[in-house]
Order: structure tokens, then sequence, then C-alpha cells
């Protein structure tokens, strides 16, 4: 429950933050809002030698309009998300998502751009903004490149990111009025989701993921697939894990979570279709 | 009553301290001069469950920054202790030899800096030589691998062994028209008290100081004198605000005993404060036990025979844990149900596991759940409903003792008053009309009904509590108490008492516990004793201290003894007649100042343990396609004889209440295959918030007790002892029509879900 030993940094602004990063190579980590680094440091699961803090870097903490998609700044809190008005017209399912994320507490400090760094599959928001087709602005030492969520993801804790790379805005498509569904199942009202479904829906497309059904965010394409060609709401929700890869855990048997992502599935796009 | 504080919602005294500045623990002692220069304690903890120490090499661990000293069992010659319980079952109070738990202290390092410790302890390598791994009750029962030689067996105690009559099988049932069996999971919880367990001990001319998160520091005193094999007077235990402890701070652990042993040897005060990851782990568990029970009786309802044979997990010592199911749960067996053959049959079992120690309830939620759940099963195989069976089977309303026929003797009971009373304030009959329209419509969530009717038992000590009211000549009044409040609100409450006899306002008096040197006897509080036993202490010596004062009245009026009155509401004594010419407690005090004061002190003795008992009924709603269970409605009628504040009163049963349902829905330690603990942190450890509970209905019920002045039994657990039953039986009430009998504790999604797929 006492992290190892560590020095300190703090960064005012992404450049910086990255010549730092690069100045102390695999040792070092950036520090957003600590809501899933420092619970691992306590439990000396991860021992940074140097923790580069990001977390108030002030231009990176906004909610922009940006015509087809909304830019949201990687140091932006979940409380900012779930309240902002621009995120509930636009992307009411991000909204709804960011507001699930733990309690109180842990909404005023953690960031989106941490959640999306740490590439927990029990996170809530990685799974959101991957079912909304989501782009990721990441700046490294030669610059900036675009990644869609889908190639983001690579493995249990394990993103695209480069180690001297940060990830600095997240481009969410607007949902142009498309109904959604959000289905977290958990035992706790603060807990991470045993299994849980972010989906939406419109005329002719669909976008269904699935939270902590594998090592990664599960995009639940057979799902949508069904649903274009035209299965109802209850068939396409049978095929719900046919991408994923569900654990034993703690909390559930995957034998149970698969059972558990039929029933989310469906019921979060009767919501998206009702 | 008319005119007197009691029986009233004041508000606790302690709390704009809680909740503005903060209690002052012991981590907070940053100002005691005693203390400074402290160095501090970490523990090295066995890594393994079950293993034999080849070796425990420190040097490493020597050279990182900060280290003063490290102590093995060795270094300290510690000598085996003999388990209370059990003497053939010996430890030393670092391991050594073997280890028998993860979690268990091996070595003690001291830095200079808290966080020095951890870093120094991870280099302390231990080297093991594995052993079987017994972490269920039953396949330590039939291991040849023995936890301790010595005892020859890992059963550690059993009830048949101190003369209790063995269970005769079932030709107990020859006679029953109806028979039900069940095996039933009590299973292991954390006692999870806010602040962990923490102590300081320094040295002051030849005596030992140690401050201590406990609830019974005159205990402690003695454990630790003993240890050191000091003189009585010797060591000073000091309480600091204790953030909690449920039991699990009743006796002083290992590491408490030998913090001044180490002080002495290093020269230096020392301080300990474990952290949340040791605490899930070595702080004691509570409950545990395996269930099996049969239950039988008449086609009509009536029950006429039930057995129990508990299996009692005891962990890796025989602590107190080991102990209650017979001494507490075998009393209680057949609750408030006149039952005429009632067999009990306990067995304590040793296991890789932390050691287990009484936990709210102690022992009688066990009993309760177990009956209960046989009342449920068998109410089911009648196909009646479990509410009059329950009410078949009650012991009539009785206000003279009541015995039952494993030999217990109730004090006053009105089981069925208070099993009317839930039923109306839940509407029980629409409730059961709004399940059958939910059943019948097919609905995902289906709604459950559970009723529980419990009777436990508080104050069994008879020991007696010492109390002393001390009046200084400025009129403030300091009352001592040898109870040992952890948020229970003593402070409050014993200022009302004192204040009721005494007239003198509430802000006037303060309230003294847990510094042994101040208050050297005292019983400490659990088994909700403290009101009962510590206040009725207080109550006796406030009365004897206006009887004392009014005799100095008189000498200072130069009046007749038997003329002079006291007026409670002017908090004076003078003449009958003239109230103009009075004596204060002030006044009288200060006459006395070179007298050696105005004090009373007082031993209380009772004349038996009190029966407090109640009805629960708890509504659920199931979602029959994931298995999640909903709390939506719970109502509680609690009887705890006469209510002094039922403010703190509600708090205790609302406690309770959450406590009790977080073990029927949430809670359970576990350890995986290897023994290891899979549930030692807050996020895998599902303690219960306040989002997972509905408000609660409580109704207030009084049959005082004979058996004090005060007319007061416990309420410290009986919120946990109806609630427990009450939720997992609805839980089950709401699948029955789907086949479903039983589900053990926890209820979780998964194993509810479990339960409908395999009754289908
Ligand atoms: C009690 C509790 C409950 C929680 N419950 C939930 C829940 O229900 N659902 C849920 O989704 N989450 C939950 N969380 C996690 C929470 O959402 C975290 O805030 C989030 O996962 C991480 O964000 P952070 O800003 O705190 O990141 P940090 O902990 O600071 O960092 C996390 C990781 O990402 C890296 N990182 C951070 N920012 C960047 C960046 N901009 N570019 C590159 N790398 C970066 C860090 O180096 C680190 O490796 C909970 C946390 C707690 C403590």
């Amino acid at each position: 429950m006492i992290p190892a030993a560590f020095d300190y940094k703090r960064a005012s602004s992404a450049a910086e933050a990255i010549s730092l990063v690069g100045q102390y190579g695999d040792e070092a980590k950036f520090l957003a809002g600590g809501h899933s680094l420092i619970p691992l440091m306590k439990l000396r699961l991860a021992q940074p030698a140097m923790l580069i803090d990001i977390g108030r870097i002030k231009d990176l903490s906004y909610i922009k309009d940006g015509g087809d998609f909304i830019a949201i700044g990687a140091l932006t809190r979940h409380m900012d998300v779930e309240k902002s008005a621009l995120v509930l017209k636009e992307v009411p399912l991000l909204a709804h998502a960011a507001g699930y994320v733990g309690d109180a507490q842990v909404r005023h400090r953690g960031t989106i751009g941490g959640s999306l760094a740490h590439a927990d599959s029990a996170s809530d928001l990685p799974a959101t903004t991957l079912a909304l087709g989501a782009t990721y602005v990441v700046q490294g030492p030669k610059g900036e490149r675009l990644m869609a969520a889908a190639d983001f993801y690579k493995g249990f804790l394990e993103s695209a990111l480069q180690p001297d790379e940060m990830l600095t805005e997240i481009r969410v498509p607007k949902m142009n009025g498309a109904k959604w569904g959000f289905e977290k199942f958990n035992r706790r009202a603060q807990d991470w989701a045993i299994v849980g479904v972010a989906a939406w829906r419109s005329k002719d497309a669909s976008g269904v993921a699935l939270v902590n059904m594998g090592s990664t965010p599960i995009l639940a394409t057979s799902v949508s697939a069904a649903l274009k060609s035209g299965a109802s709401v209850a068939d396409a929700a049978q095929l719900a894990s046919n991408e994923a890869e569900p654990q034993d855990d703690l909390n559930a048997s995957s034998e149970y979570r698969v059972h558990l992502a039929k029933v989310l599935v469906r019921r979060a796009l009767e919501k998206a279709s009702a | 009553m008319a005119g007197s504080i009691l029986g009233n919602r004041v508000l606790r005294k302690e709390d704009p301290k809680f909740l503005t500045t903060g209690g002052v623990y012991v981590d907070d002692l940053r100002d005691e001069p005693l203390l400074v220069g402290a160095v501090h304690a970490t523990f090295v903890r066995s890594t393994v469950a079950h293993a034999n120490i080849t070796s425990i090499d420190v040097s490493e661990a020597l050279t990182m920054p900060g280290v003063v000293a490290i102590y093995t069992a060795q270094d300290l010659g510690l000598q085996p202790v003999e388990a209370s319980f059990n003497p053939m079952a010996k430890r030393t109070l670092l391991a050594s030899g073997k280890v028998r738990y993860v979690g268990e202290p091996l070595a003690i390092v001291l830095t200079e800096l808290a966080n020095q410790g951890e870093d120094a302890a991870e280099r302390v390598i231990v080297d093991y030589d594995a052993l079987e791994i017994l972490i269920d009750v039953e396949q330590a029962m039939t291991s040849s691998t023995l936890i301790y030689e010595e005892v020859g067996s890992n059963v550690v105690f059993e009830s048949t062994a101190i003369g209790m009559p063995d269970n005769t099988g079932d030709a107990l049932f020859a006679d029953c028209e109806v028979v039900v069996k069940g095996r039933f999971v009590n299973q292991r919880v954390a006692p999870c008290p806010l602040e962990v367990r923490g102590a300081a001990a320094a040295w002051d001319n030849g005596r030992l100081v140690q401050w201590l998160s406990t609830q019974h520091a005159q205990g402690a005193r003695d454990a630790i004198l003993k240890v050191n094999a000091l003189e009585a007077g010797q060591v000073r235990v000091i309480t600091p605000d204790v953030g909690g402890g449920f039991g699990a701070k009743i006796d002083a652990y290992p590491e408490d005993l030998l913090l001044g042993r180490i002080a002495k040897q290093v020269g230096k005060p020392v301080r300990w404060t474990e952290t949340r990851s040791e605490s899930m782990v070595a702080l004691g568990h509570g409950r545990g036990q395996i269930q099996y029970i049969t239950i039988g009786g008449t086609r009509t309802g009536k029950v006429t025979a039930y057995q129990l044979h508990a299996l009692q997990d005891s962990g890796a010592w025989v602590d107190i844990g080991a102990i209650l199911a017979p001494y507490m749960t075998r009393p209680m067996a057949s609750g408030v149900y006149d039952i005429p053959v009632i067999e009990v049959r306990t067995t304590s079992v040793a296991t890789n596991t932390t050691p287990m120690v009484a936990y709210r309830g102690a022992g009688r939620p066990e009993a309760t759940a177990a009956i209960e759940r046989a009342m449920d099963l068998f109410a089911l195989k009648l196909g009646k409903d479990p509410a009059e069976v329950r009410r078949i089977n009650l012991i009539p309303k009785f206000l003279e003792p009541f015995t039952t026929s494993i030999g217990q003797t109730y004090d006053v009971g009105d089981f069925e008053g208070a099993l009317d009373k839930v039923l109306e304030a839940s509407n029980y009959a629409q409730l059961r009309k709004d399940q059958a329209a939910r059943r019948a419509s097919g609905n995902t969530k289906q709604l459950g009904i559970g009723i529980s009717v419990y009777v436990e038992i508080t104050a069994g000590n008879s020991k007696g509590e010492f109390g002393k009211v001390e009046i200084l000549p400025n009129g403030r009044a300091i009352v001592y108490t040898g109870t040992s409040p952890h948020g229970q609100g003593h402070v409050t409450a014993w200022s009302m008492l004192a204040s009721d006899e005494t007239g003198i306002a509430m802000d006037m008096i303060d309230v003294v516990w847990g510094d042994t040197d101040l208050v050297p006897t005292g019983g400490g509080t659990m088994g909700s004793r403290s009101l009962q036993q510590g206040g009725a202490a207080v109550h006796q010596a406030s009365k004897e201290l206006v009887e004392q004062a009014r005799k100095h009245a008189a000498r200072l009026l130069e009046a007749n003894e038997d003329d002079v009155v006291f007026d409670k509401f002017t908090a004076a004594f003078h003449v009958a007649g003239t109230p103009a010419v009075a004596k204060t407690w002030a006044d009288i005090s200060s006459a006395l100042a070179t007298d050696g004061g105005l004090v009373q002190e007082s031993n209380f003795v009772s004349n038996g343990a009190t029966f407090p008992f109640g009805a629960h009924v708890s509504v659920v709603e199931v979602d029959t396609e994931t298995g999640k269970v909903t709390l939506i409605r719970h109502v509680a009628c609690d009887d705890a004889g006469r209510v002094i504040n039922p403010l703190i009163l509600d708090g205790q049963i609302h406690g309770g209440i959450g406590q009790g349902a977080a073990q029927a829905l949430l809670e359970e330690v576990r350890y995986d295959t290897d023994g290891n603990p899979i549930t030692s942190n807050f996020a895998d450890y599902a303690f219960i918030s306040a989002a997972e509970l509905p408000s609660f209905e409580v109704i207030h019920m009084e049959t005082p007790t004979p058996r004090n002045p005060l007319g007061a039994k416990g309420i410290g657990e009986s919120g946990t002892i109806g609630s427990t039953p009450a939720v997992q039986s609805a839980v089950i009430d709401a699948l029955t029509h789907l086949g479903v009998r039983h589900i053990d504790m926890p209820a979780t999604p998964e194993r509810v879900w479990s339960a409908i797929q395999s009754a289908n």
C-alpha cells in the first residue's frame, strides 16, 4: 500500500511532457488523474521511477465542436464530459457513459485520456469511444498522428501508444440523433463493470462495443452486421460474444459473461431502437 | 418519562468533532512527548499459506535506507504461547518453524520513517518448504496434514469434548410427518473497520505506555503485562479515538503485544499502523460456518425437532471465533421457536486462513440464519406461507423467564408482537399480491419477500462493570466508564444518564474511558453490553452520588439530613420548603476539595443476560435474466428494551442492517486454491455502500428487561442478526416458483443466475 520510491516532474505543456518522457525513457510514466496509475503503484504492480505529471496542462482540458465530431482534450475530467451541454447534445452516449465511471470523486479526478491510454478493457470509456468510432490524436517527438479507436487497443492494459507518445485529443463523431443504449452490469454502484455494453443505432448503421469481455474492449461487429442484414434485435444479440474472449475472474465465469453480454446487448439495442 | 432527558433524540455530542476537525486516532498522535523520535514498525508477513520455514535472511534488508533493526522470533527468543481455547495449539507471536496463513507476521522491521518499512520488508528473504494447503473446512477435517501437530487433529474444538451432547442423527425425526434437510454456508466475512489497527509504545521510567486502537484497554493491558512478564501497574494502555472495531479489536494481536518489547529492545518509542491490504488479511475475520440442518414436524406446520451440526472455520488459530459456535450459536439454536427437541453439535476446525474472531453478532447471527432458513424450507415443503408457519411455532409472549429445550433461559419476549408489527408496516398481504401478479405476468423482475424473527443474547458476562462520577469544584462532572466507545455514542448516552440523575447540563459533563490509569477496571465495549452494563453503572454511580452529596449538603446547610432535598431542575440541594438557600454541585465539590473531592464509584452487576429480539421483512427485486438482486425495502422492528436515545438506537439499527445485508448480498472473503487471499482490498472485497441500500423502515418496540435498572438490552448487533436471513430469504423467495430452494450467501448475480439455471 506504499508505492516504491519515484521521482516527480510537472510538465506545463504537451511538448514539455513528451520531451521529459523522452529524456527518462522506459522508467517514466505520465501521471494524469492518477486514478488508475496510483492504485497500481500502491500495490507495487507498477513501479515507475519517474512520474511526469501532465494533470495541470490547462490547454488539454476542453470540449469543442469540430464540425462532424466533438473534440475532447485528453485531460478533460470525466465529470466535465458527463455534464457538458455539447457532449450531451451531440454524443449523449458518451456523456451518459462518463456518468457511470466510478463515483463522483473518481469522476472529478480521472481524465478521459488517462482512461483510454490505460487501455483497461474493464473501463467504460474505451468501449464507448470504440462503439462511436472515435479517432484519437496522438502526439510524439516526431509530431502528431491520428489513430482509429479500433486500431488502438492491443492487449491487456496495452495500447498502440509508444512510451514517448501522448494522447492529446479524442474526436468523437456526432451521433446526429442516433438512438443509443448503455448497460453497465456491476455489483456495487461504484464498481467496474462485470460486463458493459455501449450501443447506438441509426437507420442504416449501428455500433456495439463490449466492456470486460476480453483483454481489450470488443467491437461486436457480428451484431452490427446482423442488424444491417435485417435480423431482429433479439436475434442479433445472440451474436454478442462472437468477437469476445471473456475471462474468468472473481466476479464472473466466462460462461456467465457470455450470457450477460447477450442479455445486455439486447437491452441496450432495445433502448437504441425504441 | 416526563421531565427526563432519557428517551429523547438528543444529538450526539461527539459528532461536531468527528465531522469537523476529526477524531484523534493512534496514527494522529504527532504531538505526544513520549513518542518523540519514534521509529516505525513494519511487519514482514507470510506470503504462503502453509509451509515450514527453512530460513529467514534479513541481511539485504538491513542495508536498506532508514533501517534501524529487524527482529525475528529467534532474535527475540519468543517462546510458543498456548491458544486460550486449546492449550495444545501453540504458536510464537512471530511465526517460527512454520507459517499457517498468508499474512501471518514473521519479522518486524524498524525504520526511521514509516514509508521506508515496506521497501525493507520486501527484501527480507524467507525460504519455505511447502505443506498441503487447507482452506476448506471439510477438507481440513479429513486431511492427514496437521496445522498444529500437537493437537493431533485439525479439529481444534469440539462441543462433545466439553460435555455437550452429541447429535443422535435421523432417529430424532422418526416421528415427524415432514422432514427437510439443508446445508448452508454462512460465509467468512471481513469486519473492515474504517480505522485499521494501530498502536504506539514508549517506556517512561520503567513503565510501558501503549496507545492502542482497541475495544478493551484493560484486557489489552493484562495481555501485554503477561507477554512481557511485567508486574501489575507497569503497563498503561491509552485508547485514543477508535474508528470502528465490530468485534475484531476486542483482543490484542501479536503485533500489539510485541510493540513494547521492541521499544525496549531498541531503546526508542515505536509506532505501528497497518495498511488496508494488511488489515484485510491480518485483522481477524468473522462468521465462517458450514451448517447441516434437519428440521421436522407435522403436516400442519408445527416443528417438533431440529438438529444442527455447525462446522466452524477457526482459521489458523484458536481464537475466540472458534468457540462462539458452542457458546453462542448452540444456546440460541432454536431462536424464537418453541421446538420440543433440539440437538446441536459444533466442530471447530483449523484452516490455513486468517484467524476467526468475534464479529458483530458473533455466533448468534449464524444461529438465526440457520433456523430461519430451516423454517423457510419447512414452510416451502408444506406449501404454507412462511409468516404463518413461523407464527405457529413462536414462543408465546412471556414476561417471566422462559427456558428453551436446549436449556437457554430468555428474560422477556414478545416475538409475535414484533412479527405482527413488521407484517403490518410492510403491508405483507399486499406484497404477496404484488408478487403473485409479477409471477403471473412472467416479469423478468421478480419480487421476493423475506421474513426473519430472531432473538439474541447480550451481556451474558456477569462480572460487572465499573462506573464513576466525579464533580469538579467548578461544577463540571466527569464520568468514568469501563466500556470503550468506538463509534457507538457513549459520550452522549452516558452524559444523558448522569444528567438525568444529577441535573447537571449535558455540556457540563465529560466522559473518560480507555485509559487504564484513569479507569483501571472495565470490560470494554463488545457484545452489545455497554448501555445495559456500563450505562447502568453510570446510572447507579450517579444515583449514589446524589445521595452522598445530599449528606454533605446537609452538613453545609447545617440542617438535618432527612430535611434536605435535591432539586434536579436547579441541580441544587436545599432544605425542603426553602429553595432560596441552596448548595450547588460546585459548592459541595469545593467544600470537599481538600477532603478527597466529590466522587462516587460503582460496580454494576446485572442479574443475567438479556435477550433482544425482533422481526425483519425484506423486499428484493431479482432480475431473472441476469441474477442481479436489488434490495428495495427493509422493514425492521428491533426490541432492545427501554430506549435511552432513539437517535443512537436508529444509528445502530441502520448500520446493522447495512452490514447484515452486505453479508447476504455482497461480502465474502475468498482464497484461491493456493491459499492466497483474493479479496484483500476494497475493489475486490464488496464492502456495501449507501447506493446499494434503500431507506430503512424502522419500527420501535420496547419490552423492558428486569435484568438492569435501565430496562435496556443490547442493540449493537440486532440489526445484523435480523437482516441477514431476511435479505437472503427474500432472494430465494423471489425464485421459489421457478423451483429454487436455497442459494448460499452472498447471493451474487452469478450464483442467483446459476440457481435459476439448475432449477429450470
Ligand atoms: C475507485 C475507482 C473506481 C473506478 N471506477 C471506474 C469505472 O467504474 N469505470 C471506469 O471506466 N474507470 C473507473 N476508474 C478508473 C478511472 O476512470 C480513471 O480515472 C481512469 O481509468 C484513468 O484516468 P486517469 O486520468 O486517472 O489516469 P492515470 O491514472 O493518471 O493514468 C493511467 C495510465 O494512462 C497513462 N496516461 C494518462 N494520461 C495519458 C495521456 N494523455 N497520454 C498517454 N498516456 C496517458 C498513464 O501514464 C498511466 O499509465 C475507477 C477508479 C477508481 C480509483
